[in-house]
């Protein structure tokens, strides 16, 4: 299925943000809808903030504060200047009647509008994240109708965003839900041990290959000879000065930095007498 | 509420953790990757809940940058409209602290102190999130959460920094602020959304925590380290010369009241009337004794630096001997 239009960046504060404003919805409403901020580019839209606006939805009518809308845009422009508005997002899973209204609002807000929906409420099983833009469809001359066309969505991070979303990750596995930020060596462990893990699985694939039991990809071969070029070739006396020295320097400075704390606590034993 | 810090056994040391949203770790992220370069800091306000002894963080929004260009910006404007904003669509509005990027560890200084005194004041349980892009950046989430010490506000309160105010309140260096421990928690939902991305997106490629190099890294915080040893060596000097001036003083006063009693004496053997008492004070007025909370505080930041460099210099250890254990397979 080939999907024309631009590509659909979504970084996970948004997503993030959206699932709170639902959770926070008011009693009675079944979606939250707000406005996506973010950046347009030649091929590819990136969607960085998004703030919710309240809105009142029933049977026959559609009543969006747009008065707010419009006030939370301006507060979010003097922090972040770059940032436009670029579509609006949903809770829910299907598009109804109501969303063709709010779509026909934003477009007087930003030229194409995108609109991502997003299934807080889970109806198929999964968190189904889609985007659309709307298309005019019909009949030229007689009515004509609007049609949503999906965009294909991927997510992007910043390194830091990467680390973060990795750190909460983590907070998946504990049954109260919670983590603590743990340092030191601790995170070095971990860090190690899902390198093992990965080596592990790269390792199982190619005793399959081996025994016959899985067809040999060229492209990941390919790969695999590029990671065991990249070891780099020292001879043990190189490598043997090279870490030597290494820890000279770290050991030295954990010296120094533990002389300088002694100072500071003798300093201020003395002021104090 | 003063009654809530002795509940814990008289003892005024305070540490609880509280809980933090991933929105608001991803939303500091964020502000900081796109709007902080170099060594400037971002600010913004963070926004929750104090449940019974526990502080709930939820939200936050970012602070804009003072630039010059927008000398007539109201920052108390922006806050309260954003407030009044977010009360709308049931974000808790309640101002519980503030967060702030710093650059390699250095955020203990006098504009700090006073924004958090000045939190501390009106809400007891507030605290400033430190978050340090460039740990980060090297393969850990840094997200610390600081208060300062009972004690320290007592000082602040009563703006009294000369070394016998802080030798009353023995306020040191290391009980200035007391880091409060931070836990991530989340709802179900955004659990949901964890598993659908980590489903969606590709495995990260860069494995900043296992990077050998560390010099870079060193050789900056050494700098600032020598930096803040520099100051604290040009204050130690001001202190010296302060308490030398005294004790000169000092001896002055003995000697000039020696010579009075003196005098007097010759005086009275003579039968004449004594010299009147002079008020001694007016004579020899005593030195301004220099404020101490300069002092302090840099110290404070010395020992940042210090506890930052061991650290990374522990972990840095842990990868070199692993890439031996690697290399010695071969």
């Amino acid at each position: 299925m080939s999907v024309f239009g631009p590509v659909v960046k979504i970084h996970p504060v948004v997503l993030a943000s959206i699932c709170d404003s639902y959770e926070r919805r008011n009693e009675g409403a079944s979606r939250v809808i707000g406005t996506l901020l973010g950046t347009i580019d030649k091929h590819s839209i990136e969607v960085t903030n998004c703030f919710s606006v309240p809105h009142n939805e029933s049977e026959d009518e559609v009543a969006v504060d747009m008065e707010f809308a419009k006030n939370m845009y301006d507060l979010h422009k003097r922090v972040s200047p770059t940032e436009v508005i670029i579509g609006w997002y949903a809770t829910g899973f299907d598009i109804t009647e109501h969303s063709v209204l709010i779509h026909e609002y934003y477009s007087r807000e930003a030229s194409n509008p995108i609109h991502l929906t997003v299934d807080s409420a889970l109806q198929s099983g999964k968190m189904n994240i889609r985007a659309y833009v709307s298309a005019q469809m019909g009949v030229p001359g007689k009515t004509v109708g609007v049609m949503f066309t999906p965009l294909t969505v991927k997510y992007i991070y910043y390194d830091t965003e990467r680390i973060g979303v990795d750190l909460l990750q983590r907070t998946r596995l504990t049954p109260s839900r919670t983590k603590g930020l743990t340092s030191d060596l601790s995170q070095v462990g971990c860090a190690a041990s899902r390198i093992q893990d990965m080596l592990t699985t790269v390792l199982a694939y190619i005793e399959d290959v081996l025994s016959g039991k899985a067809t040999a990809d060229n492209s990941v071969g390919r790969f695999l000879m590029d990671l065991v070029n990249k070891v780099p070739t020292i001879s043990a006396e190189d490598f043997e000065n090279m870490l030597n020295s290494n820890i000279n320097d770290l050991l030295m400075v954990t010296y120094l930095s533990n002389l300088t704390q002694a100072q500071i606590a003798l300093n201020e034993k003395l002021v104090l007498l | 509420k003063a009654s809530r810090w002795q509940k814990n056994g008289g003892k005024v040391m305070f540490a609880f953790s509280f809980p933090l949203l991933s929105q608001v770790v991803l939303k500091i992220i964020k502000h900081y990757q796109e709007e902080g370069q170099g060594s400037e800091v971002v600010q913004g306000v963070l926004l929750g809940l104090v449940v019974e002894d526990r502080l709930e963080i939820t939200n936050c929004f970012p602070f804009p940058q003072h630039t010059e260009d927008d000398a007539d910006f109201d920052e108390v404007q922006y806050q309260m409209e954003m407030m009044r904003s977010l009360r709308h669509v049931n974000i808790d509005h309640l101002h519980v602290g503030w967060y702030q990027s710093t650059y390699y560890g250095s955020f203990v200084s006098r504009a700090l102190l006073d924004s958090q005194f000045s939190y501390q004041h009106a809400i007891e349980e507030s605290v400033v999130l430190i978050y340090d892009p460039i740990k980060t950046a090297q393969g850990s989430l840094s997200l610390k959460a600081y208060r300062l010490t009972p004690k320290l506000m007592e000082i602040c309160k009563e703006k009294d920094f000369t070394p016998e105010g802080l030798k009353k309140a023995s306020v040191g260096f290391e009980n200035m602020f007391e880091e409060v421990p931070i836990v991530i928690k989340n709802s179900h939902l955004i659990n949901v959304l964890l598993w659908e991305l980590e489903d969606k997106s590709t495995v990260s490629d860069k494995h900043e925590l296992l990077n050998l190099s560390s010099s870079n890294h060193l050789e900056k915080s050494l700098q600032l380290l020598m930096d803040r040893v520099d100051d604290l060596n040009q204050d130690i000097v001001k202190y010296n010369t302060y308490s030398r001036n005294l004790s000169k003083q000092q001896q002055q006063k003995h000697q000039y009241l020696q010579r009075r009693q003196q005098e007097n004496a010759q005086r009275q053997s003579r039968g004449e009337p004594p010299l009147p008492e002079e008020d001694i004070s007016k004579l020899f007025k005593p030195p301004q004794a220099p404020p101490r909370m300069d002092t302090l505080l840099i110290a404070g930041q010395i020992n940042n630096y210090c506890q930052n460099v061991k650290e990374f210099t522990s972990q840095n250890l842990g990868k070199l001997f692993m890439a031996e254990a690697l290399q010695g397979h071969n």
